[in-house]
């Protein structure tokens, strides 16, 4: 038995899905840290005021 | 960005080239290193990933009931962030295990798929902890999120000893363990085994933090938006 075929389409899921998953939390990460730097400037904007 | 962010985005930039160097090696080792084996031949080479993705995911859903329960007696966010971000990890590593296992399964039993009790307590398990996460986004309220999805949690969690223990209880489709049977694995074979769990496991730990830092910043932008809204409230007055 070679069966070459289903150890890549094994091992390219283990590698797509930790890739996505790691994109995933990187975007999240980067939106919040986004928003919280808006609502600093926004809270500050509002203490000067 | 702070001395102290720094500091932990360097360590964490040097804990993945860690793992990487050793996720790299485990490669190695599975698909070069480790002989043939005799029955299944280059298909066996799976098993690598696939058994240690399993065993991971034992060890994610444990950080998760170590949170849950911890939450429950102190009532601590922080527990909450860790057994939350155990959770989406502990998911990854479930559904690599059921994948994997599958396309392993076809060229070798003939069968995508058998309800025995390894794999349907399995399959269980995933969508328990899918519905984990979901229950978490119906409550708004964060200290009742945490107490709702912790009770849930410590329940979901019974079904851990299950799948664990499945293959010893009931005649399962699924082999029983190999690992340290005399004739099961060869020292080779072995060795490849444990190195690639043990650099699934620091992989683990690292997406744990990573996703236990965005846990954190959720709770710092809820804090940011109750200020902002106490003081908007306090300027209409």
């Amino acid at each position: 038995m070679n069966h070459f075929g289903s150890v890549v389409a094994a091992y390219m899921f283990i590698w797509g899905i930790l890739m996505v998953y790691q994109f995933s939390v990187s975007r999240r990460v980067s939106n919040l840290r986004q928003e919280v730097e808006r609502l600093k400037e926004t809270l500050e904007r509002g203490k000067r005021n | 960005m702070s001395v102290e962010n720094k500091s932990s985005a360097a360590l964490q930039a040097l804990a993945s080239i860690l793992v990487s160097a050793m996720i790299g090696i485990a490669i190695y080792g599975a698909f070069i290193w480790a002989p043939n084996e005799k029955t299944m031949g280059f298909l066996q080479r799976i098993f690598y990933f696939h058994a240690a993705s399993g065993q991971v995911m034992i060890l994610a859903f444990s950080i998760v009931f170590i949170g849950n329960v911890c939450y429950l007696l102190r009532r601590k966010p922080e527990w909450d962030w860790l057994a939350t971000s155990a959770v989406e990890v502990g998911l990854v590593f479930n559904t690599i295990s059921l994948v994997t296992g599958p396309i392993w399964a076809k060229p070798a039993w003939g069968i995508w798929w058998d309800w025995d009790a390894r794999l349907t307590s399995t399959f269980v398990l995933w969508i328990l902890y899918i519905a984990y996460l979901l229950l978490r986004r119906l409550i708004e309220n964060p200290e009742r999120r945490a107490v709702v999805s912790s009770v849930f949690g410590v329940f979901a969690f019974l079904d851990v000893p299950l799948v664990y223990f499945s293959i010893w209880w009931w005649r399962t489709q699924h082999p029983p363990p190999l690992i340290f049977k005399p004739g099961g694995l060869s020292p080779e074979m072995l060795k490849v085994f444990m190195f690639t769990m043990a650099s699934l496991s620091a992989l683990m730990v690292i997406m744990i933090w990573q996703r236990y830092k965005l846990e954190s910043l959720r709770h710092t932008v809820e804090e940011l938006k109750i200020e902002a809204e106490y003081r908007n409230d306090g300027g209409a007055r």
